[in-house]
């Protein structure tokens, strides 16, 4: 018999269930008095640098419907492609500038929104720059596990066509869903959990 | 958020996930979650910097009683009702190493198995003294320790008569967002655990024991509130074997 290694197994995932919002926005739910703010209802302040963007979008299940019950949160780079994070050792970041957000989508019309800057570029492991991106994280009752994608610019077509993750993408046609519309400053994200206009999803 | 002074970076890439051990998207079981997962694959990404990096939370964030659900919601001198108990343990990373600064963020029923949302309409009462949400930091030993109630199991419409075990949501971060995860705890000898559709959409029994915090005895306060244990495992980093590769071995 061989030494065992000792590595301990990651406690599993369970769905965040219907009231997530209790815990992680109780003041949206009503549940006032308990936390000043919710935590990651604002990423930027007066000081913060670079282009003001808002992000909207719906998040859809495979009978086109939207969610109403989801959480979404989202990581990402400052203006100038520095992450808010002890890990990041490239530079330091925006100080007026968290990177995370977190919004409930909305009960009446499934809507959620970020108001965020643009993320400069980052380099992918082998140091090439990827395209600008934000992470997202899904959280949702009927969801096991959170669910990663990324939210790529349509203004950004020459950063996109040499990102290394898009590049990955064998069907085509998909790499259309990790690409955001665009409204003036606002981009619209719209993400599909099932079906045939189905969201690229991450194993990261 | 705050910095994490005399910490050397972590700039590993994390161990992948084994997500024959997580609940997996479709398990029909849980009726939601036939339309709410993914059917294509999912893409795999080899941990970039926008995955191995995620924010961190300083103390500051923290008010006085956000880790005591029994007073945080209740009028100046009363308390919520209900079987007192702490949740303490550890949260550590695969690799066994705590996870020092980790925000927990925990929300649950009332002992009557009511939660308060507008969304609720279970027949049972709520507390006007118990608002059901709470969070703290681990230490730098990893360790975190919370006061509540123990929350009620309720009824829910999946099944015609499925019934949730009493469980505590967690949400937990790393130090990277790539460790994100939301769980639920359960209390030991609880017979509703097996046969929760919830419960069941994780295929190994062992790692539903994972999620399954025994009564603490020892750390039981005499008069006052029973002990529960739950550590936590996030995902561990590829070490830094040698000094050049930054993104680990």
């Amino acid at each position: 018999m061989a030494q065992e290694l000792g590595y301990l197994k990651e406690t599993p995932s369970q769905t965040a269930g219907p009231y997530v919002h209790i815990g992680l926005t109780p003041n949206f739910c009503g549940i006032a008095g308990v936390y000043d703010a919710d935590l990651g209802s604002s990423m930027v302040n007066d000081r913060t640098l670079g282009e003001r963007i808002t992000i909207k979008g719906r998040v859809f299940d495979g009978a086109g419907a939207p969610l109403k019950d989801a959480l979404v949160e989202i990581w990402q780079a400052d203006a100038a492609g520095f992450y808010n994070s002890p890990s990041e050792i490239r530079g330091a970041a925006d100080p007026s500038f968290t990177g995370w957000g977190r919004c409930p989508t909305s009960a009446e019309d499934g809507v959620f929104a970020f108001e965020t800057v643009k993320p400069g570029r980052v380099p992918f492991k082998d140091g090439r720059l990827m395209a600008p991106h934000i992470t997202f994280w899904i959280v949702a009752r009927g969801i096991n596990i959170g669910l990663h994608t990324r939210m790529y610019f349509p203004d950004e077509g020459a950063a996109n066509d040499e990102d290394p993750l898009l590049a990955r993408i064998e069907h085509r046609e998909r790499v259309a869903t990790l690409i955001a519309a665009r409204e003036g400053s606002t981009y619209l994200f719209d993400i599909h959990l099932q079906g045939p206009e189905e969201t690229v999803f991450l194993d990261i | 958020m705050s910095e994490m002074p005399n910490r050397k970076p972590e700039t590993g890439a994390f161990f992948p996930r084994d997500r024959n051990w997580h609940p997996p998207a479709f398990a029909p079981g849980y009726k939601t979650s036939v339309l709410r997962s993914p059917q294509r694959a999912l893409l795999s990404l080899d941990g970039t910097i926008s995955e191995i990096t995620g924010p961190i939370f300083g103390h500051s964030v923290l008010g006085e009683l956000d880790n005591d659900l029994i007073h945080n919601f209740a009028k100046p001198g009363e308390s919520a009702i209900g079987e007192r108990i702490i949740v303490h343990g550890r949260v550590l990373d695969e690799r066994g190493r705590p996870v020092s600064g980790a925000l927990l963020e925990f929300w649950q029923a009332n002992a009557g198995g009511r939660y308060r949302h507008k969304k609720e309409s279970y027949l049972a009462p709520l507390d006007p003294n118990f608002g059901g949400c709470g969070r703290t930091i681990t230490d730098e030993n990893g360790y975190y320790a919370f006061r509540t109630i123990k929350p009620g199991p309720y009824p829910w419409p999946n099944g015609v008569n499925d019934w949730r075990p009493a469980h505590i949501h967690f949400s937990v971060f790393g130090h990277g967002f790539a460790q994100r995860l939301i769980t639920q705890m359960y209390f030991e000898g609880d017979p509703m655990i097996w046969k929760c559709p919830i419960v069941n959409t994780i295929p190994d029994r062992q790692a539903i024991e994972q999620l399954v915090a025994p009564l603490d005895w020892a750390n039981t306060i005499p008069m006052d509130a029973r002990a529960y244990r739950f550590d936590i495992v996030l995902r561990g980093r590829r070490s830094t074997l040698f000094e050049n590769r930054l993104e680990g071995n």
